[in-house]
């Protein structure tokens, strides 16, 4: 098992996967996000992210653009390897 | 299923709610069933659409009603709450639930929700095409047993699957006590509050609300079920929820990921995925599209492209209209009417058909650039580019979703106006509606393609495109401005799906640009009718000349303020004119400088100044927006304050503006 602390996925790298882990910012958002696929336990990929501006993440075959403020308050723990995907 | 019952013959339609989440297809699915007999209007109360229908079937028919496209059930937006109160309050026969085979997980959020509601659901497992293209098999009867509802796989772009989709629908319809399918259940730990919770309201929740719901809800911080449910329970019973709920606080992240683990049970042994690494052609379109640099080059690109269509298919048109069709037939009035008197005559004529004749001559326009659009929408580019510009609104206190209401409003604000519907958050909403009347629309792009090369020939594209940037400038500045005073720092989250590329359905892009040039006809058409009305009365009261009408008056009355701008009677005339319709600009100068003979251009040029010219079209590009565009203003923002304060704001940047240039204009010498 990975001991990595949970970081926000605004940090995660293109191309790496992770599991998230919380989300930060209350019922209304977390509730959107919940419908877009993006809840606690979800796997998540980052597909683009270039260290300012929105990033595109994928979970459950979804594309989902996020903004960068978004980004920060879920906080997700990177997955060893791909295949946890 | 058990086999239908014998029905009552000539009962009432049965009614069907179509639900879906975005990007599931349910609008072209919506299309199919319903065809030509669909009718919009709007949600009581509200200005979010609703469309119904009816589908004719073995003699039976069927009221279908489109519901908003929504991920969830819960209170975030008004078309959450529209979706659900249907449902509650409507009591449809069956839902038809559709979701899109290629990412079923997410879509079946909605499905879990909506189990929670106790109606009878029918699945329609759609974009099974989509699906197998990406390689993901999926066995419609294994997950209709583990469901325990109805499962129908359709292809809705190709008209597959909907002839088995109707019987299903009136085979449940008849026999909802057949219908007991899986439900996600509340996760373990908090059962015990869950049940406690429901205890507690259960004696107090009224009719058509289900207090299982009600529990639900509430352990997910629904704010209006919160709200109803204080009301129900009163001073009295209300503490004991409201601790409780504080207690459980972290209910909300569990009962959504407790829907994620249901639903993957429900889907594993129905689907098959292929193996991971396969790079899609979404994910191979998007290395351009998505990207920071080379998206902002394909977009400028591709509305360059919506743009030159736009005018060179719509321009031709536009004459073709007007020259062939609306001259004509004033003519023939004309000369039908000789005998009537002559305020008669110049009513029909020129206010009335003058009227009718602006918004004809106005659709090819529209429909061309709802058409491209309609395009980029379904292909799937167009968020692309919400995504690609996100970065360059917040400046200006938007975000990426803002970005497509203000570029509609170069087509045409009142789209613009209605498209800001997309936008969550109220202060973003508000902020967009103020910033896009400053979208220079085709009505003054059409003014100044029109009076630019008449006044600065061969440099008449620098400065059409210098007045496009002056507007565009102001509207960054006038962003940056409220949104550090009015709107100061009001953080909206910016969250949008980008759905797969597909290839474009002529049918779906065939109705939206139907519909929305329709819409525009009905809404805008009657109000610029009317208005165009008033305008030639006070243009032709009271004695019958323009030169001596009331509209002259006002005219005359305003000049010390024209002055300043360099700008005489009857350049403010047509200023006023132009409130009715921007591109009535033109028809009231042709109206007031040419008298007797010589062309409009030439008698402009030679009566007015390249500097007045340059300020009067500075105006025109920042002036109060036209009349069906504060219309919709006011309907959308649901208040005549902000209306007000728009048309006061722009009046004051248009005169300043109008005031600068001139002074400017003059000092380079351009005043002759």
């Amino acid at each position: 098992m990975s001991e990595r602390r949970p970081s926000p996925l605004e940090q995660l790298a293109p191309g790496m996967h992770a599991v998230v882990c919380a989300i930060q910012g209350g019922a209304e958002f977390s509730g959107r996000l919940a419908g877009m696929g993006l809840v606690r336990g979800a796997p998540i990929e980052m597909l683009q992210n270039v260290g300012r501006g929105p990033l595109l993440v994928r979970v459950h075959e979804t594309r989902i653009a996020l903004g960068r403020g978004e980004a920060m308050k879920i906080l997700v723990q990177e997955s060893r390897d791909e295949s946890a995907a | 299923m058990s086999p239908p019952p014998e029905r009552a013959p000539q009962e009432q339609p049965l009614l069907v709610g179509l639900a879906g989440q975005p990007n599931v297809g349910k609008s072209t699915l919506f299309n199919l069933l319903t065809g030509l007999s669909q009718h919009v209007g709007n949600w009581p109360g509200k200005t979010v659409e609703r469309k119904e229908g009816t589908v004719t079937h073995a003699g039976s028919r069927i009221r279908v009603v489109d519901l908003p496209g929504t991920y969830s059930l819960t209170a975030h937006s008004p078309e959450e709450r529209l979706a659900r109160d249907f449902i509650i309050q409507e009591q449809p026969d069956v839902v038809v639930m559709v979701a899109n085979a290629a990412s079923m997980e997410r879509s079946f959020y909605l499905l879990a929700e909506l189990l929670m509601l106790r109606v009878p659901i029918v699945l329609a497992l759609n974009m099974m095409d989509v699906a197998a293209a990406e390689g993901i098999r999926i066995e419609p009867h294994v997950l209709e047993a583990a469901l325990g509802l109805p499962v129908l796989p359709v292809v809705a772009t190709r008209n597959q699957g909907i002839a088995d989709l109707i019987p299903a629908i009136e085979q449940l319809a008849h026999a909802p006590t057949s219908f007991h399918p899986q439900k996600p259940q509340i996760a373990p730990p908090h059962r015990e509050v869950f049940e406690e919770l429901k205890g507690l309201i259960t004696e107090r929740v009224p009719a058509p609300f289900d207090p299982d719901w009600v529990a639900l809800k509430l352990l997910e911080g629904d704010t209006e079920i919160t709200g109803k449910a204080k009301a129900w329970l009163g001073e009295g019973g209300w503490p004991r929820i409201e601790a409780l709920l504080r207690a459980h606080e972290d209910a909300v992240l569990d009962i959504a990921s407790g829907r994620y683990e249901w639903i993957g049970r429900m889907v594993r042994a129905a689907v098959t995925r292929p193996r991971l690494g396969q790079v899609s052609l979404t994910d191979r379109l998007d290395r351009v599209a998505a990207h920071p640099w080379w998206g902002l080059l394909l977009l400028l690109c591709v509305f360059a492209t919506v743009f030159w269509l736009t005018f060179h298919i719509a321009t031709p048109l536009q004459v073709w209209l007007d020259e062939g069709v609306v001259e004509p037939v004033r003519h023939a009035a004309r000369q039908m009417l000789a005998s009537a008197p002559a305020w008669l005559v110049s009513l029909i004529v020129d206010g009335i058909l003058g009227g009718a004749g602006l918004v004809l001559t106005f659709l090819p326009v529209l429909a061309v650039f709802f058409g491209a659009l309609a395009l980029l929408e379904d292909t799937g580019y167009l968020v692309r580019s919400a995504y690609v510009m996100d970065r360059f609104m917040h400046p200006i206190g938007l975000h990426g979703k803002s970005f497509l209401p203000l570029f509609l409003g170069f087509g045409c604000n009142v789209p613009a106006m209605m498209g800001a519907r997309a936008i969550e958050s109220r202060s973003g909403r508000l902020l967009t509606l103020l910033l896009a009347p400053l979208v220079p629309c085709s009505g003054r792009l059409v003014v100044i393609a029109f009076l630019t090369p008449a006044f600065f020939g061969t440099s008449a594209l620098p400065v059409a495109v210098g007045l496009i940037a002056l507007n565009l400038v102001v509207l960054a500045l006038l962003g940056i401005v409220l949104n550090n005073t009015l709107f100061r720092r009001q953080h909206m989250a910016f969250i949008m799906e980008l759905p797969l590329y597909h290839k474009p359905n002529i049918r779906t892009i065939g109705t939206f640009v139907w519909s929305n040039t329709w819409a525009f006809a009905r809404k805008a058409g009657s109000f610029i009718l009317a208005a165009s009305v008033v305008i030639w009365a006070l243009s032709y009261f009271p004695t019958g000349t323009l030169e001596q009408s009331y509209l002259a008056h006002m005219g005359r009355f305003l000049a010390p303020v024209g002055a300043m701008m360099g700008m005489d009677w009857r350049l403010l005339v047509a200023l006023i004119a132009s409130f009715v319709a921007k591109e009535n600009a033109i028809a009231t100068l042709g109206i007031l400088y040419v008298q007797g003979g010589g062309g409009i251009i030439s008698t402009l040029v030679a009566e007015v100044s390249p500097a007045s010219a340059l300020a009067f079209m500075t105006v025109s590009m920042l002036f109060i927006p036209c009349l069906a565009t504060v219309a919709v203003m006011r309907q959308e923002t649901g208040s005549w304050r902000w209306t007000l304060f728009e048309i006061v704001l722009l009046l004051t940047i248009a005169l300043s503006a109008g005031i600068a240039v001139y002074h400017g204009a003059t000092a380079l010498g351009l005043d002759r």
